[in-house]
């Protein structure tokens, strides 16, 4: 407990600072929504005539003019994409940090096994992301019930759901890498969460392209594919959990028997 | 010797084709204020972190309070106190919170011993970890080392940035420990303050002990200093080292035969002849023009 109290109090500043900006976004979309609503006709059917990338953003399925739609394109993304990259920021410098910051000799000496570190600092990531969601969930609901409108509580929470477990992955598989790094990698951990995000617009794009919603933790966290379907993809999940494992055991197998420079 | 507080057997350790440690033997006996000589790069810091597993041994064994590196280390670090040689701190931690930190990974109540050490060092346990000088950071490094009373210190180049008066303070714990019975082991390439403060000490060479001894054999053995003024030439006596010139006076280190240097100088016009004692200093640059020799 006292190595995660740790992780989680050098973490809290960077962890206020997303949640707000997160959280701020969306409440700002929403509150947004009812001047939007009357004059959605016309977005809508421009949004619907933007050929190929109509279908990039899921707007050939949802309806832009309802608050499911609207909320599932403008605030999924808000949630989709600055989740992620928290996500990935978080994870890439778990394990690395202590290394780049000079501070690996003072923890490692301590009596604590590598797996207990690399355990508290797995379990201090997903708390992070847990409380992030957590707070970003109750900021959305609390502004959706404010301008009036009524909460759909299942579909709403499949999202909120199936983007804290795209962060969840996205965190594994950038904490697996940062085992192997000792000079810090926000740029690898940024890069990979951009790459994952445009596969699945690619993915969206063309048929030839959908095996990459099975590569890419955006392909199962699609607001478009859950809305419409009222269901998360279990296979596209499954995949996503796979991955999600094979970073959490690349972290361990390499740390516990890495040499610390 | 009595129990072994640290043991190397043939520890090796390359960083890919580049040599660390090589085959390396080493014993610390419980008690002991043992000092590690040798200069940057010589392999101390290696064998330190190898043997605190920071660091995996390419081959060769280890035991630390008699415990196998590889198989005991969260044991072995609960008993161990150590300060590496370049400390860094968790940004925006106080230090009283980064002792705090240090005290509850050991799940040790270590609040008394770290008043003390904190008084004695002069060190200021509100201050932020990023505002601390070289010097203070390495305080905070001596006390987290010290605070949970550990039977074996591990301190590498442990002076560096502290003042001469703290130097001493430093010096003063480190013996009151040891004579309470704690074993201090410590990395150093400042000479005088291995031969002032430790009783045994060992010299590190491109990763191999080249010599292990009491200080005091370490610098009673081998070399003589012989001062002479006369017409000694270089050339006539063989195994002299660190020989200079100054208007009459020659100087060097002798390590050969006495009879024969009693025999060389009989027949030379000597007016002034001195022989010393080398200092530590002297010693260790000795063994290292020696190319390793051991002694």
């Amino acid at each position: 407990m006292t190595l995660i109290r740790h992780e989680l109090r050098q973490a809290w500043k960077s962890l206020l600072v997303w949640t707000l900006a997160i959280g701020a976004f969306i409440v700002i979309c929403l509150l947004m929504y009812p001047e939007m609503k009357g004059q959605m006709d016309s977005i809508t059917s421009m949004f619907s005539s933007m050929g190929a990338f109509t279908a990039a953003f899921g707007l050939d399925t949802l309806d832009f003019g309802t608050l499911r739609g609207f909320y599932g394109i403008e605030c999924g993304n808000i949630l989709g994409i600055g989740g992620a990259l928290f996500a990935a920021l978080i994870g890439i410098a778990a394990l690395a940090n202590e290394e780049k910051n000079g501070t690996a000799e003072f923890l490692l000496t301590h009596p604590k096994s590598r797996a207990q570190i690399v355990s508290a600092k797995l379990a201090a990531m997903i708390i992070q992301i847990l409380v992030m969601n957590a707070a970003v969930w109750l900021l959305s609901m609390g502004s959706v019930a404010m301008i009036g409108e009524p909460v759909p509580w299942k579909e709403f929470g499949l999202l909120h759901l199936a983007f804290f477990l795209l962060q969840a992955e996205l965190g594994c598989v950038c904490f697996g890498i940062s085992a192997f790094l000792w000079k810090g990698g926000a740029g690898i951990g940024l890069g990979l969460a951009i790459v994952l995000y445009f596969m699945s617009i690619i993915a969206n794009l063309s048929d030839q392209a959908k095996v990459l919603k099975y590569i890419t933790p955006f392909g199962y966290a699609d607001g478009a594919d859950i809305l419409a379907n009222g269901a998360i993809d279990r296979t596209k999940l499954l995949i996503g959990a796979v991955f999600a494992t094979a970073g959490i055991a690349l972290a361990y197998g390499k740390y516990c028997k890495k040499d610390i420079r | 010797m009595g129990n072994t507080a640290i043991l190397a057997e043939n520890l090796t350790k390359y960083y890919g084709k580049t040599r660390g440690i090589n085959n390396l033997n080493l014993a610390v006996a419980e008690g002991d204020f043992f000092g590690f000589i040798g200069p940057n790069g010589a392999g101390k810091s290696t064998t330190i972190r190898t043997l605190l597993g920071l660091i995996s041994p390419t081959s060769g064994n280890g035991k630390v309070l008699g415990m196998d590196i590889a198989r005991h280390r969260k044991t072995i670090l609960q008993r161990v106190g150590y300060l590496p040689s370049d400390t860094a701190f968790y940004s925006g931690m106080r230090v009283r919170d980064i002792l705090k930190l240090s005290a509850e990974l050991r799940k040790k109540d270590c609040r008394a011993d770290a008043a003390e050490l904190c008084e004695r060092l002069q060190l200021d346990r509100d201050r932020k970890a990023e505002d601390l000088s070289f010097g203070n950071r390495k305080k905070v490094g001596i006390v987290c080392a010290l605070q949970h009373d550990p039977e074996l210190l591990i301190l590498d180049e442990p002076t560096s940035g502290l003042d001469p008066l703290m130097q001493h303070e430093f010096f003063s714990i480190l013996q009151e420990r040891n004579r309470k019975g704690t074993t201090v082991f410590l990395s150093s390439h400042i000479l005088s303050e291995i031969q002032r403060y430790c009783t045994r000490a060992a010299v590190i060479r491109e990763g191999s002990i080249i010599a292990s001894d009491s200080v005091e054999k370490l610098a009673k053995a081998g070399a003589r200093r012989i001062t002479l003024k006369g017409d000694l030439k270089r050339e006539d006596l063989p195994g002299i080292r660190n020989w200079t010139e100054q208007e009459d006076t020659v100087s060097f280190l002798y390590n050969g035969d006495p009879n024969r240097l009693i025999r060389v100088l009989a027949g030379r016009d000597i007016r002034e002849l001195t022989v010393a004692e080398p200092d530590l200093e002297e010693i260790v640059l000795h063994f290292y023009e020696k190319g390793g020799e051991q002694v």
